[in-house]
């Protein structure tokens, strides 16, 4: 179990500065970006049609590149464009981007927890490069090994190019495109999901983490529009560990 | 190759909403402390996370969704990442064209 005191923090914090040189430092990397590779391939045909749906909706190739760069989450560029008008509403999509990305605040809670070794800006600069699957594959990392800002700079650095190369590549290549539900390209990031799900199973109490999730996601998703359910299962297995929790204490 | 303005405006909306749910994480566990059951708590959400952005396409989207994602659970048991992703595109590629959907 490792310690979250803060004097060891700092201790760790400190040794972690001065004891690392150069070639742990590109071997952490390279680590990160073995790790990363099959999920940078999967990338690609999403960035693409990403590019090419913006294009359709009336944006020039830099302007699709420009909101690759700066918004860097794929899940409310989506979002973005089915609600894409003329002339656009800043108001309309910085809120919808805002709820796209609520679960966003969970997820740099857990991993934020998992960064003694980074320093304070780098800690911030990780955070806004935290798409769902550099965030996963941290999560998985932290799990096995104690978690470097160069491993994490190596799951998130290539990533990223890819994610803004192919969003310009899809908006000016635009409708040659095919369809990639066609070839079954659509379930690469949902597999890669349930592949990093199977490794966060701990036994039964995971369980019910997964069944309060599961099924507040699905009743969710059935009754509102856009991305509550995410939020919304999540907060239920959150909830399911703390009702474990109560009954063990009065139990004990 | 031209940025209209109200279009960069919308865009910089988006990504300050994007960072804003990015930092404000952080920021949280800066200002609460952290205790046993705030750790249990914490440590359920990476499952919570996956299981709620997977649930829909594993449980109502349709049979090939299901059986997929049930193969590439039992391929991950056995297989390394990307060879149990690859299984599960193959098995939603075939069930889809088997079943019509």
């Amino acid at each position: 179990m490792r310690s979250f005191d803060g004097t060891a923090l700092q201790v760790r914090f400190k040794c972690g500065v001065t004891g690392v040189n150069k070639k742990d430092v590109i071997r952490e990397f390279s680590g990160g970006v073995r790790a990363m590779a099959p999920l940078i391939v999967a990338v690609m045909p999403i960035g693409l049609v990403f590019g090419a749906v913006a294009a359709s909706k009336g944006l020039s190739s830099l302007e699709v590149m420009l909101m690759s760069a700066f918004v860097f989450a794929g899940g409310s560029q989506f979002v973005a464009m089915d609600i894409w008008s003329h002339p656009v509403s800043w108001g309309a999509l910085g809120f919808s981007a805002l709820l796209v990305n609520i679960r966003h605040v969970l997820m740099s809670a857990s991993i934020g927890t998992k960064m003694p070794a980074f320093s304070g800006s780098a800690k911030y600069a990780a955070m806004l490069l935290l798409a769902d699957e550099i965030w996963a594959m941290a999560e998985t990392r932290a799990a096995q090994a104690r978690l470097s800002a160069a491993w994490y700079a190596g799951l998130a650095v290539p990533f990223y190019v890819v994610w803004v190369l192919t969003s310009l590549a899809g908006a000016v290549a635009g409708a040659f495109l095919g369809d990639p539900k066609a070839i079954g390209l659509d379930f690469a990031f949902p597999a890669v999901f349930v592949v990093l799900l199977m490794g966060f199973w701990k036994g039964r109490e995971t369980g019910a983490v997964l069944a309060a999730s599961a099924a507040a996601a699905v009743m969710t998703q059935q009754l509102l529009p856009g991305v509550w359910y995410i939020g919304a299962g999540a907060a239920a297995g959150v909830i399911a560990t703390l009702v474990l929790d109560r009954r063990r204490e009065v139990c004990a | 190759m031209t940025v209209d303005p109200n279009v960069f405006l919308a865009i910089l909306a988006m990504a300050a909403a994007t960072a804003l749910t990015r930092i404000s994480g952080l920021l949280l566990i800066r200002f609460v402390t952290i205790g046993p059951q705030q750790r249990r708590a914490l440590d359920a959400i990476p499952p919570a996370v996956l299981m709620a952005v997977i649930a829909p396409t594993a449980l109502v989207t349709g049979p090939a969704e299901t059986l997929a994602v049930l193969a590439t659970a039992l391929a991950a048991t056995r297989l390394p990442l990307l060879a149990a992703v690859a299984t599960g595109v193959v098995v939603v590629g075939v069930a889809r064209a088997v079943i019509g959907a």
